[in-house]
């Protein structure tokens, strides 16, 4: 287990409902890693899952927060909101599944990829969640040697 | 095939001169939804689509595509002109259909 007090820990604030600024934090932490020299290939699995968590938070928890920590061997990322928790984890899980609602579709998004792309670009992802509480998704992407 | 070349031997307009000119194209993709592009966009890609809002710049600049080529004479807003201009996110804009587009583009490519 890593305890990240070796690490480079970064935090972001996720706005709710504004989707002008969605997608800054994974930007803004794509940057640091390009910075550090990390890989473009764990860079742009990194990219896909923060990005697809953080539109997440956007579209259906009025934001939250992301702590992100660069460790020797992986990353990782921790999101954390307070809305209103995911009803069927299972349901979420699945391709094409999608709650998003109308006004958010019209943008592009709601084509029910979110999680699946999380899970298909991490080598851990592991989810808590409980209804009117809120959820954290808890990602990990080893780094290549 | 670079970006620079697809931009001139097309006759795209361009909205947006990116920091990637010379990047090689590696192919073609077409796609509107946002999480379906994210997923499945390869670096260094040329992506046709009709979607100008801001976050199609995100999808863009995080899966490392080459440049974003709205198809169908898509208008754009001065947010998505300046956003892409502060992130270096090369746009250029085509008035045929998604398909002729992007068939276009994949010719120049393998006639390289």
């Amino acid at each position: 287990m890593c305890d990240h007090q070796q690490c480079i820990h970064l935090t972001y604030n996720v706005s709710g409902d504004d989707f002008t600024t969605a997608g800054e934090a994974s930007s803004n932490f794509k940057k640091k890693l390009m910075d550090l020299g990390v890989d473009r290939k764990t860079i742009r699995r990194v990219s896909i899952s923060m990005y697809e968590g953080e539109i997440n938070m956007v579209i259906h928890a009025n934001g939250g927060v992301i702590d992100a920590y660069i460790c020797t061997d992986h990353i990782d990322l921790i999101l954390k909101d307070q809305g209103p928790g995911i009803p069927d984890i299972d349901k979420a899980m699945q391709v094409g599944y999608s709650t998003a609602p109308a006004q958010v579709q019209a943008l592009g998004f709601g084509a029910g990829m979110g999680l699946p792309n999380i899970k298909n670009n991490t080598d851990d992802l592991s989810i808590e969640t409980e209804l009117g509480v809120g959820t954290t998704l808890r990602m990990r992407i080893n780094l290549e040697d | 095939m670079n970006v620079r070349s697809i931009t001139e031997n097309l006759g795209l307009e361009v909205i947006n001169l990116g920091s990637g000119m010379d990047i090689s194209v590696s192919s073609v993709e077409c796609c509107d939804l946002l999480s379906i592009a994210m997923g499945n966009l390869p670096p260094d890609c040329a992506w046709v689509t009709v979607m100008s809002n801001i976050n199609t710049l995100a999808v863009a600049s995080l899966t490392d595509a080459a440049c974003v080529i709205l198809a169908l004479n898509t208008q754009v807003t001065d947010e998505f002109t300046n956003k892409a201009a502060e992130a270096g996110i090369t746009v250029l804009r085509s008035e045929d259909g998604i398909f002729e587009t992007a068939l276009a583009v994949h010719d120049l490519i393998c006639r390289e």
